[in-house]
């Protein structure tokens, strides 16, 4: 009987569930299906939904209008490469900010969250004079860098709230041990910490892929990632539902691709310190 | 792979050494307009020609704007070559930040670049950027449905023979609407068409003192006909309707009839991607009998930066884009509809493109367009669908996000009419005009 | 336990850190504060080179007299509003279903948290041409099947859209992090709730809630960061048109469109006071969750 009933909740819950995670993911659905229509199919009425003649050439289309490869390679390269740096510069802050805390390491924190408050366009004139000045305009160097320091703020507070739920004890022990405070964040923290670095560096590089102001405003050719990309197809002329989406796909499906993959480290260590 | 990259190499090496010329890599921001992709398709033409590479740095029209005025203004040197329209081209000529265009070749042939184009790329009698293609704007209607409503299209209608055609072919039932026109907020959009309208019902953005002119009777006239035009044949939420989605719907046949740019002629017409495509006649931009028709005067332009690199490479580009070569080499690949319209005189010249239905109408729209004398009243500045000084972007797209709240239905046109005066006067007065 | 030795280590190690962000706000904020002190049209010609002319608070004065002000500063606020209340809410309704038994939980996770990883660029584009589009949207066909008169969402109802749009690509974040505390709830304790006959929303709200506290505080400040600079919808949908025009939005006008440096920058200096007057509101209210 009790059998029964937990079973009979558990289909409800299933197809609830169901439901709900089939409507959130419909537009990207909908996206992926209507990149493979032609133009005409794309705005038939009614809709059609899997009916239609799988085709191709949106893709081709897109492909011998743009250089995907080059924009796909920046974008790895500059969200790879700032949150990488931005976990190495991090590391170690994070480290003495959660175990040799002062009475200023809540304010120093709230302080770097802070800097994120700042609008981008208002200080877009300086940046963009600051860049010329430097030649840092339209290089992978220059936004890997400005994307490093957007993001260096949450970095800092994930790894931190990560480190702060390891037991100092272990620490402790190493340091009897004689370890040097080197060898307690390479070998003892570090390995420990494997779990909330993976999650830190998922989100980041998530953040990072998608930053479509200064990826936009600091390049021209040579540096310009997938959302440069997308903004040479956002209103082109005439019918153009199938090959936005073609576009749309194509820019997001590296990113949607990782993420799934790795959505565990991701989930794992998402918590910002939220559970106790 | 290896081979074929040092062949290529080797022969852009002989073609530099044959030219004399040291072979560059220029790049080129530009607009995503169908014919601005399809330029982009024949770069190895241009690279064959003279050894150099072009790298290409396309975006959407609002995107580029914004990119390329950041980088001139602050002397960025980001681009050798920036496509720019004959608003931007005498501002930024006149403070020196374009290269004058004066050393042009012998084959190029400047004087063959249509007067009217000419004149608005220029400052103080200099030309600063090459049309590669111009366009007035005309009216684009249905001949089936016209013929079914029992009317015929004078070759310069009214607005108000426009209002009852439009009520007339319009058919719910069936999603045909009478009229599409543009309501989308920009001044680029909406902004373009609304100050058009204004000008054929005699109103004007300034009084010779620079005073916004918003609380004058014709902009209420124009504002009041417009909306009321479209909300009893317009398509539903036209307020975010513009060039792109316009045109969109025309091609799906649910528009009657359309008033937009010229270049829009042979995207209706190619039966590729126009379902109505044999169905389009043409007519003059609609006027109410006060002397100027609503039509404006817009050209896609190369201009080449002061701080660029590369002037010598660029203006090579420019010259091979804007040329009549070009317009041959399209010609011969995708037939004489497709070729970039409305920069040079010899092109409505030719025999072969005259055959294209659109070409005369185009030809008579470009010049019924008077950049220096655009409005019924006397005005300070030039410019047709738009004020030729650096604050008018600005302005102009705050004004038309008010009006377009009024085609929503979110406000009357007395009060976006109040607004757009204070707001306008307000930002003259920052300026320094008032 | 703290000795001398590893405090000093410690500042040494969180030097970096601290004086690139320093430098990443300084840097910018001082050029932002020097700008709005001046006149700088650079389509007029100023520039740095040039030198450029002192005008005193003029700018201040300007950018808070125009119209566009007030109404920017509300739609700032009701966006963020908005979006915090649709995600938090849904959010922890998502993550309680997620957390039941079910089959295929991993696949269904997967779908739900897909949203964030779209670029907000892309996520615009689709709403508005593929979904929202009064003629060729797909809501409009629904509309229409049901036999109602489709809606121009971006006109007639432009901030619920925009605070749709919003919310599906960060309900997912929310989700998450929700989920991953429901997941750390003491089991034992519900069931002992549950033997005690408390009724489920009883439950839900002097058990689960509290324990929730602290997740919640952390979607909200998380997202309020990102979402008091959201931009990208705004352009891509309405260009800040039919009251969508946030205080970031304006001041993006001012610099880009109507290229005033110098009114943008001082429109920049009230953002970033606006900014930390949430930012104080936050922490006054959440703070405590938050021992950091």
């Amino acid at each position: 009987m009790a059998r029964s009933v937990t079973q009979n909740r558990k289909i409800i819950n299933t197809s609830a569930a169901w439901a709900v995670g089939l409507l959130i993911f419909f537009p990207i659905l909908w996206t992926i299906l209507t990149s493979f229509k032609t133009e005409a199919q794309a705005i038939s009425d009614p809709p059609v939904f899997l009916a239609f003649d799988w085709t191709l050439e949106n893709y081709g289309a897109v492909m011998e209008r743009s250089n995907y490869a080059r924009f796909l390679w920046n974008s790895i390269v500059i969200a790879g490469g700032s949150t990488i740096l931005g976990i190495i510069i991090a590391v170690p802050a994070a480290w003495s900010m959660a175990f040799v805390p002062s009475k200023r390491t809540k304010d120093i924190l709230l302080w770097m969250l802070s800097t994120k408050m700042l609008p981008a366009v208002g200080v877009l004139y300086p940046i963009y004079l600051l860049f010329i000045k430097l030649g840092l305009l339209d290089t992978k160097f220059g936004l890997t860098i400005v994307l490093m320091l957007i993001n260096l703020p949450i970095i800092v507070w994930m790894l931190y709230t990560y480190f702060k739920e390891i037991p100092g004890e272990i620490l402790e022990a190493a340091r009897m041990d004689g370890a040097s405070l080197k060898e307690e964040v390479l070998y003892v923290l570090t390995p420990m910490a494997i779990p909330g670095i993976a999650s830190t560096l998922l989100l980041n590089v998530i953040l990072a892929w998608n930053e479509a102001f200064w990826t936009l405003n600091l390049t021209a050719a040579k540096a310009a990632p997938l959302t440069a990309f997308i903004a040479s197809y956002s209103s082109p002329e005439g019918l153009f539902y199938a090959k936005l989406s073609a576009a749309s796909t194509m820019a997001i499906a590296p990113i949607l691709i990782l993420g799934w993959f790795s959505q565990k480290q991701l989930v794992s260590g998402l918590t910002f310190g939220a559970v106790k | 792979m290896y081979l074929k990259a040092s062949l290529g190499a080797a022969t852009a090496m002989a073609l530099v050494m044959g030219s004399g010329a040291i072979a560059d890599t220029i790049t080129i921001a530009t607009v995503n307009n169908g014919d601005m992709i399809r330029m982009q398709g024949y770069t190895d033409d241009f690279t064959a020609k003279t050894g150099h590479e072009v790298e290409w740095v396309t975006l959407e029209e609002n995107v580029l704007r914004q990119r390329v005025t950041t980088d001139i203004s602050t002397k960025g040197g980001a681009f050798d070559i920036m496509t720019i329209g004959m608003y931007e081209t005498p501002i930024w000529g006149a403070n020196g930040w374009l290269v004058p265009l004066d050393g042009l070749s012998e084959e190029y042939d400047v004087d063959d670049i249509l007067p009217a184009m000419r004149a608005g790329l220029s400052h103080d009698g200099t030309l600063y950027a090459a049309p590669f293609y111009g366009e007035s704007s005309m009216v684009m209607y249905r001949k089936d449905l016209m013929e079914k409503a029992g009317l015929e299209m004078p070759d310069a209608p009214t607005w108000e023979f426009i209002r009852e055609a439009a009520a007339a072919m319009t058919d719910r039932d069936n999603e045909i609407n009478g009229i599409c026109l543009r309501g989308k907020a920009g001044w680029g959009e909406g902004g373009a068409f609304i100050t058009v309208t204004g000008n054929s019902f005699g109103a004007r953005w300034f009084d010779e003192d620079w005073n916004a002119q918003f609380d004058q009777p014709e902009w209420a006239d124009a504002l009041n006909f417009f909306v009321g035009m479209m909300e009893e044949s317009g398509p539903p939420g036209y307020a975010t309707n513009g060039f792109n989605e316009n045109l969109s719907l025309f091609q799906q046949g649910k528009c009657g009839m359309w008033i937009d740019a010229t270049v829009a002629a042979s995207f209706v017409t190619n039966p590729e991607d126009s379902t109505v495509a044999d169905q389009v006649g043409f007519a003059l931009a609609p006027n109410t009998g006060l002397g100027k028709n609503a039509n404006w005067l817009w050209a896609w332009a190369l201009a080449i930066p002061a701080g660029s690199q590369k002037v010598d490479a660029a203006q090579e580009f420019l010259e091979w884009a804007t040329s009549k070569d070009y317009i041959e080499l399209v010609a011969a690949n995708e037939g004489w509809a497709n070729v970039p319209p409305g920069a040079r005189t010899s092109l409505y010249a030719n025999p072969e493109y005259q055959a294209v239905p659109f070409a005369q109408m185009t030809l008579d729209s470009i010049n019924a367009a008077d950049p220096q004398n655009p409005t019924v009243k006397p005005v300070p500045y030039v410019g047709v669908q738009f004020v030729a000084i650096p604050e008018f972007a600005g302005i102009a797209t705050e004004v038309s996000q008010e009006f377009s709240a009024v085609y929503a239905g979110q406000q009357t046109v007395e009060e976006a009419l109040e607004k757009a005066q204070a707001l306008t006067n307000d930002a003259m007065e920052a300026a320094g005009y008032r | 336990m703290a000795t001398q030795h590893s405090r000093s280590a410690a500042r040494l190690m969180m030097a970096p850190a601290v004086v690139l962000l320093l430098g990443w706000m300084l840097i910018p904020l001082s050029m932002t504060l020097f700008f709005s002190f001046k006149k700088y049209l650079p389509l007029r010609g100023d520039s740095m080179a040039n030198g450029l002319e002192w005008v005193g608070f003029a700018n201040y004065a300007r950018f808070v007299g125009s119209s566009a002000f007030w109404p920017s500063v509300q739609a700032t606020l009701v966006i963020v509003g908005g979006v915090l209340v649709i995600t938090v809410v849904l959010g922890v309704l998502l993550a309680l279903l997620l957390n039941q038994p079910m089959w295929g939980q991993g696949v269904v996770r997967i779908l739900v948290i897909a949203p964030f990883f779209v670029m907000p660029t892309v996520s615009a584009l689709v709403w508005k041409n593929m979904f929202m589009d009064p003629t060729n949207g797909l809501l409009a066909y629904l509309w229409k099947f049901f036999g109602a008169e489709p809606i121009a969402w971006l006109s007639q109802a432009s901030l619920p859209s925009l605070i749709m749009i919003v919310s599906w690509q960060w309900l997912p974040f929310a989700t998450l992090i929700l989920l991953t505390a429901i997941q750390s709830l003491d089991g034992e304790q519900l069931e002992a709730a549950e033997m005690d006959g408390a009724p489920s929303i009883k439950r839900f709200w002097f058990i689960v809630l509290p324990h929730l506290s602290r997740a919640i505080t952390i979607v909200i400040l998380i997202q309020t960061i990102f979402l008091l600079a959201i931009f990208a919808e705004i352009f891509v949908t309405t260009g800040g048109a039919f009251g969508t025009k946030t205080l970031s939005y304006l001041i993006f006008q001012r610099v880009l469109e109507s290229q005033n440096v110098g009114l943008g920058s001082a429109g920049g200096v009230y953002a970033i006071i606006l900014a930390n007057i949430v930012a104080i509101f936050l922490m006054r209210i959440v703070g405590k969750n938050l021992d950091a």
